[in-house]
């Protein structure tokens, strides 16, 4: 039988001093999930990454990778699990094949020179595989990195923000070889981000966290469900368009105001008829701005912060 | 562990820095060649002129006494050196990011320590190793063999030749255990820092801070003296001081106080044991933020 929970979290607490890092979290990673964690900087993405490896220890809580308790089986469960957290973990003044070849020896294995080869090939890195890696780019110290972490084979993939500091190709590649773990290699992979397109390009469920808590988590098809479409909407005189839509088949739709600015909540689908409908009773619509609801969940979440920017490029 | 450990063997001697070691020890030692084998008689007759009514004949600056010499300038920067790596250790890796990975890895974290520990101590032995090999090798390659003469502040020494060179052997195996101290404290710095700077600056100005303490000749510092590793530091040199008999004739194959090198290779392991028992108990509850 399949097994059902690859991690599965309870109540984990960080305390830093007088800082809660992370509070009271609980989540669970199915098997075969690409499980998108997402939070702007400092919302406890990367302590509770670093708790799941063992690199921090709770304060309080409880977390299982593959049915066990992580503080008494600790070597089981890290022989089953590659890890990239945050900038790239590889030594300079190795090459790239070297440094594949230490960590694979590092996870208690001893590939061929042949599988080596292959894992670089799978990162893109052929052709450069004895170069020294103080002569690579951010992106392919971060594939090397990647590459690293899958040399034991592990079941489980933890990524904490891979695209960290990477040109849009550099995030594409990433992106691809995600996809490419999962779909193909039937890898479980949590990848952490504070940018939900990039998040929701490759995920499968998703939790968001703030300030330590837990602010939704769900399948990527419930969050991304188009049918939860949040429409921001701006007229030239927004209280004058809002008493015609009380008065019509559009009240139904109507969210609270923010701003001033009108929320719809509705199919994407029907935006359209809704905008030709304005237009036909005169309103000068300026602007109509349709979000998925995660979309408009993580904006309110990280609504006047620094990071609104980052995630809306 | 073994695995551990000819990983981090691996990666130290792939490292550029750590051959800046050997190397300077290499080229101070030639250069201590090069003049003594220019001037070498010169300093002899400064040395002997502090000792009046002595005639010494024979080949006194022979490779044993130029190794004494060259062990007396050396030792005292070899601590920096052995530095370099061992505060290295674990600021390095948690500076460039690979302390996450290796502590994600299927190890305990006193497997990890203990290995980068046992690493350090056959790094230094190396460099102990490459020492002996240019300090007395080279030079009783380069000077020849003969009885050794050495200058004390108030009187000298004769060791017959055939007496001396297991006397080196226990000098540098002391030095050997005397660095390991050393390496212990920039190791255990190691752990709090994020690069290596800081802790190779900490371990020297604890060295320096605890011999000016020793050198200090005031009551209050003397009861802690003996407890200080930097006080021990020094003592190989007991093994090139012979016992006396009733005709005060140098009785060969002796030590003159065995008791006190004794004390001190206790109180450098001690220290070795204490600080790595140190740092492995800090190392397995820190959170690793790096």
């Amino acid at each position: 039988m399949p097994m059902q929970h690859i991690i599965q979290v309870t109540g984990l607490t960080k305390q830093f001093n007088n800082l809660t890092a992370v509070n009271n979290l609980s989540f669970t990673v199915n098997e075969g999930d690409v499980y998108g964690f997402l939070g702007q900087n400092g919302a406890g993405k990367s302590t509770t990454l670093r708790m799941l490896l063992t690199l921090i220890a709770p304060t309080a809580g409880n977390i299982e990778l593959f049915g066990l308790p992580l503080n008494t089986h600790r070597r089981e469960i890290m022989q089953q699990t590659g890890a990239v957290i945050e900038k790239p973990d590889v030594y300079k003044y190795l090459t790239a094949y070297e440094n594949l070849q230490l960590f694979a020896k590092l996870s208690g294995i001893k590939p061929t020179t042949q599988q080596l080869m292959e894992q670089l090939d799978m990162v893109g890195l052929n052709g450069r595989e004895h170069d020294k890696v103080k002569t690579f780019s951010q992106g392919m110290k971060q594939r090397l990195g990647i590459a690293t972490a899958l040399v034991h084979n592990p079941k489980l993939i933890v990524l904490d923000e891979p695209t960290n500091g990477l040109d849009p190709q550099g995030i594409a590649d990433i992106r691809n070889l995600i996809l490419h773990l999962s779909r193909e290699r039937k890898k479980t992979i949590v990848v952490s981000s504070h940018l939900l397109n990039e998040i929701e390009q490759v995920a499968t469920r998703v939790i968001i966290i703030d300030k330590g808590k837990k602010v939704i988590e769900g399948s990527a098809a419930e969050l991304f469900d188009p049918s939860q479409t949040v429409l921001e909407l701006d007229t030239l005189n927004n209280e004058a368009a809002l008493i015609l839509l009380r008065q019509s088949q559009w009240a139904q739709f109507l969210q609270p105001r923010r701003s001033g600015t009108l929320i719809l909540k509705l199919n994407r689908t029907v935006i359209p008829q809704l905008h030709t409908w304005l237009v036909q009773q005169g309103v000068q619509v300026m602007q109509v701005q349709p979000r998925h609801s995660l979309e408009d969940l993580f904006l309110q979440v990280t609504s006047g912060k620094q990071h609104v920017e980052a995630f809306t490029n | 562990m073994w695995k551990l450990l000819q990983i981090e063997l691996y990666k130290i001697f792939k490292r550029p820095r750590t051959y800046i070691a050997f190397g300077t020890i290499a080229s101070l030692i030639m250069i201590v060649q090069f003049g003594l084998k220019l001037d070498g008689k010169e300093y002899v007759d400064f040395m002997l002129s502090t000792i009046p009514g002595f005639e010494l004949g024979g080949n006194v600056l022979n490779g044993y006494l130029v190794c004494y010499i060259t062990l007396m300038m050396l030792l005292i920067n070899v601590p920096l050196l052995v530095t370099i790596i061992s505060a290295d250790m674990i600021s390095g890796e948690a500076n460039i990011g690979t302390l996450r990975f290796l502590l994600a890895k299927p190890y305990s974290r006193a497997q990890l320590i203990i290995a980068k520990f046992l690493a350090t101590v056959i790094y230094t032995f190396l460099l102990l190793v490459w020492l002996a090999l240019f300090a007395l090798l080279l030079n009783m390659l380069l000077f020849g063999v003969s009885d050794m003469v050495i200058f004390k502040s108030s009187y000298i020494v004769v060791i017959k030749s055939n007496d001396v060179f297991w006397r080196y052997l226990g000098a540098f195996g002391f030095a050997f255990i005397a660095m390991t101290t050393v390496a212990a404290v920039g190791f255990l710095l190691s752990i709090f820092a994020e690069n290596s700077i800081g802790p190779i600056v900490g371990t020297m100005s604890i060295i320096v801070f605890f011999t000016v303490i020793s050198t200090l000749n005031i009551p209050l510092y003397s009861a802690i003296k003996p407890y200080l590793f930097v006080t021990h530091m020094n003592n190989w040199k007991e093994f090139f001081d012979e016992k006396v008999d009733l005709n005060n004739s140098t009785i060969s194959g002796t030590i003159q106080n065995p008791q006190r090198i004794i004390n001190s290779v206790l109180v450098l392991l001690g220290h070795t044991v204490g600080l790595l028992a140190v740092a492995v108990f800090i190392f397995k509850r820190k959170d690793v933020l790096s």
